[in-house]
């Protein structure tokens, strides 16, 4: 700041004493909003407003009904994608580019737990999940629950889901995050996915929570 | 006799996929109509329109049997990265330009499969446009790399 100000009275030397307050005012302001706007616009572009506290407990089930809690992935990296069964655009294309990018960075089941998780508990039973994943290689582990548990988990990764009817219809679709969340080892954000992310950036920031090559 | 029957055989090997991958209706061609494997109750079908006349037209309608309902839709994200899908009355087809249906945007949504779509089969599919009229194309199965189905490329099966 004294550089800044020392050359604004170098420059201003004619002015009489009030007016040179006001351009030091004028000055002040101005490194006063750049203090403010600098820090925002030099800060990397974060995905998820709330990204340090997306993600947390779930207890929920899986295809094969098995119960499943967060904590039988800790030590293992999670991609997780939140969506359902009958929606036959968004949440296929995004599950086939997480699965290609799984095995673009050749990452089996034992080094990441790929996890589709239900926003459609009503709909998506294990037998339906179980059917489903079986299109996409590797298949990720489909979990749904109660309404109740799967909310919860959707707080947990602060995914927003919402049931939709068109009016005069019977069925739904379900409005909800179409983002992706990478998860390390201990359960918390590295980073999350936009939907359109292309196979190989996710595959690269998986490589990098992997173990490395022995070196 | 052989290579009549080989000539036969690659002439019929050929054709085949020439013949799913792209319609013609008036002025209008329909590139490469193709759905991902479906495994689930609902899927969507995606292809590219053309039209080579100097009027717009609009895709009005579509309709399949193997489906209970047929509906065109579109995807919109909003900036908070939240999905919505809804249905929209119709898809504009602008004069001598093109519209792409591809997954995450425009797409016609199949409601209520009455089978399972399996990989490297073919449903037919009927398209009602404002202008041109109707066409009936054959819809691929395929599972497409991700990155094949933003460019309307024609992936082999």
């Amino acid at each position: 700041m004294p550089p800044t100000s020392d050359a604004a009275r170098h420059a201003f030397r004619p002015m009489r004493t009030h007016q040179k307050a006001l351009v030091l005012a004028a000055v002040a302001a101005l490194l006063a909003s750049l203090w403010v706007a600098l820090p925002a616009a030099l800060v990397p572009r974060i995905d998820v407003p709330v990204a340090a506290s997306v993600g947390g407990p779930f207890e929920l089930v899986d295809q094969n009904g098995r119960a499943v809690t967060d904590r039988d992935f800790r030590g293992r990296p999670m991609l997780v994608y939140f969506g359902y069964t009958y929606c036959p655009d968004i949440c296929p294309t995004t599950l086939q580019v997480l699965s290609e990018a799984l095995a673009e960075a050749g990452a089996s089941a034992d080094d990441v737990a790929f996890l589709f998780v239900s926003v459609d508990p009503e709909r998506d039973t294990p037998e339906r999940l179980r059917e489903y994943v079986t299109l996409f290689d590797p298949p990720p582990l489909a979990l749904t629950g109660s309404p109740e548990d799967v909310a919860a988990a959707a707080r947990a990764y602060r995914v927003y889901y919402r049931q939709h009817r068109e009016p005069g219809q019977d069925d739904y679709t379900v409005d909800h995050s179409a983002y992706a969340y990478l998860m390390d080892g201990d359960g918390r954000l590295v980073r999350s996915f936009r939907h359109g992310v292309e196979p190989a950036e996710v595959a690269a920031a998986v490589r990098e929570q992997l173990p490395g090559p022995s070196s | 006799m052989r290579t009549l029957l080989t000539a036969i055989a690659l002439a019929a090997a050929l054709a085949a996929p020439a013949a799913a991958h792209e319609a013609k209706v008036g002025e209008l061609t329909i590139g490469h109509p193709w759905s991902r494997p479906v495994k689930a109750a609902n899927g969507a079908a995606y292809m590219s329109i053309s039209n080579a006349g100097s009027e717009p037209d609009r895709l009005i309608a579509a309709s399949t049997d193997v489906a209970e309902r047929t509906e065109l839709h579109t995807h919109l994200i909003d900036a908070d990265g939240v999905a919505r899908m809804r249905p929209v009355q119709a898809v504009d087809v602008p004069a001598n330009g093109e519209v792409m249906l591809q997954p995450g945007g425009l797409h016609v949504m199949l409601i209520g499969l009455r089978e399972q779509l399996q990989p490297d089969s073919e449903f037919p599919l009927t398209l009602t446009f404002e202008r041109a009229g109707t066409v009936t194309v054959e819809v691929a199965v395929e599972m497409k790399p991700s990155h094949d189905g933003m460019d309307g490329e024609h992936a082999s099966h």
